[in-house]
């Protein structure tokens, strides 16, 4: 779910910190630093990073630019092999069905039931390919605002995280109680009040 | 301050609050929210509304949904000690409109659905339109901030429990 498509999610978050001059050099970086890597014929099963919006498949933020008007656009990728865990059960039961016949032994141990397994994985792990998930990101520096497009628990935080490693700057989500601590006009007193709310009973 | 889970599971109701005032200033002062965007024409409820009822340590959610759902049903489970936790909204100004639905616990926005904008057909169109969209958001988005912190202002105010609540209250009973 991106910037363009009809019906979006955004979760609002506060930048906390500023960044080096030059902005867009630290900026451009940090997205280096951190693209997202290819792991399809690796024996990865997960790989996050950043990559271009609407060009999310490339990873060169110099042909694809990152600043438009006076937003930072970019997307956040998250590549996931899945592998259905009864076909990892049928390969790994065929490995170890060879192992017992080629030692011809009556038992596996259990290490070296672990190492069969972990070996199909990693062999499966090469022959799948990775699973692409696109969320873009608007980033307002001036205002330290930030719209992620996704209200996914997991993207949100793999976002925090990333954008923290990238950057260097914390990202506070907001929701009401961050609302009211940090982007509210509320005074000092009405937001100590506020952390001392009871829920309301509306009913008689 | 509070760790953030902590204070996002301990204080969601603050959220759900703020949507169970939306309905009821919706419901009987809509003019009000002329002081908060005088541009706005209506600001209403769309296709679904979602209430919990969390008393005596049971849950139970009601769901309202549908173009022309009536929402006596809501206003029962209110009686009942509801509030709500989710709210689909319409919101017009200047002949055009956003729909979108809040959840409380996090005032996330979802299903947000701006005025139509033009085709992309170059790369200099794309930029335009990311433009012209965060434009767009930015009208949805600060409604709700504006009202959250207007409620916010009522909530932490002596109003809110001398005239607020029992106004809530006669709605909610009449």
């Amino acid at each position: 779910m991106g910037i363009l498509s009809s019906s979006i999610s955004i979760t609002q978050y506060r930048v906390e910190g500023k960044l080096q001059e030059p902005i867009l050099e630290a900026i451009g970086k940090g997205l280096k630093k951190h693209a997202v890597e290819e792991i399809d014929n690796e024996s990865s099963d997960k790989a996050i990073g950043w990559t271009c919006f609407n060009d999310p498949f490339i990873t060169d933020f110099n042909r694809s630019p990152f600043l438009i008007g006076t937003h930072f656009v970019f997307s956040m990728r998250i590549d996931k092999k899945s592998i259905p865990p009864k076909v990892v059960q049928k390969h790994t039961t065929l490995e170890m069905k060879k192992r017992l016949e080629k030692s011809g032994r009556d038992f596996l141990s259990n290490t070296e039931k672990k190492e069969i397994k972990d070996h199909v994985l990693h062999v499966l792990n090469l022959r799948i390919p990775a699973t692409p998930n696109i969320y873009d990101l608007l980033w307002n520096y001036e205002s330290n605002t930030l719209w992620f497009f996704s209200n996914l628990k997991d993207a949100n935080e793999e976002l925090e995280t990333l954008f923290s490693k990238s950057f260097k700057l914390k990202l506070i989500r907001l929701f009401p109680y961050t609302m009211a601590t940090f982007t509210s006009p509320l005074s000092d007193m009405e937001k100590d009040a506020i952390s001392k709310f009871i829920p309301t009973r509306f009913m008689e | 301050m509070l760790d953030v889970a902590v204070a996002y599971n301990r204080y969601k109701f603050i959220g759900n609050e703020f949507l169970t005032w939306l309905w009821f200033t919706i419901d009987t002062n809509p003019r009000f929210f002329k002081s908060v965007d005088e541009s706005i024409t209506s600001l209403n409820i769309g296709n679904r509304i979602v209430l919990e009822n969390s008393i005596n340590d049971a849950s139970e959610i009601i769901t309202i949904k549908g173009d022309d759902a009536g929402l006596e049903e809501g206003l029962l489970s209110l009686r009942k000690g509801a509030v709500v936790i989710e709210i689909n909204l319409s919101y017009i100004k200047e002949n055009q409109e956003w729909k979108f639905t809040l959840k409380g616990e996090s005032l996330s926005f979802s299903g947000l659905k701006v005025p139509e904008t033009g085709p992309v057909d170059t790369k200099e169109d794309i930029e335009g339109m990311v433009l012209e969209r965060a434009y767009l958001y930015e009208k949805a988005i600060d409604l709700v901030n504006s009202l959250f912190n207007f409620f916010l202002k009522l909530r932490s105010s002596v109003q809110w429990n001398q005239t607020t609540i029992p106004k809530i209250k006669k709605w909610i009973q009449a």
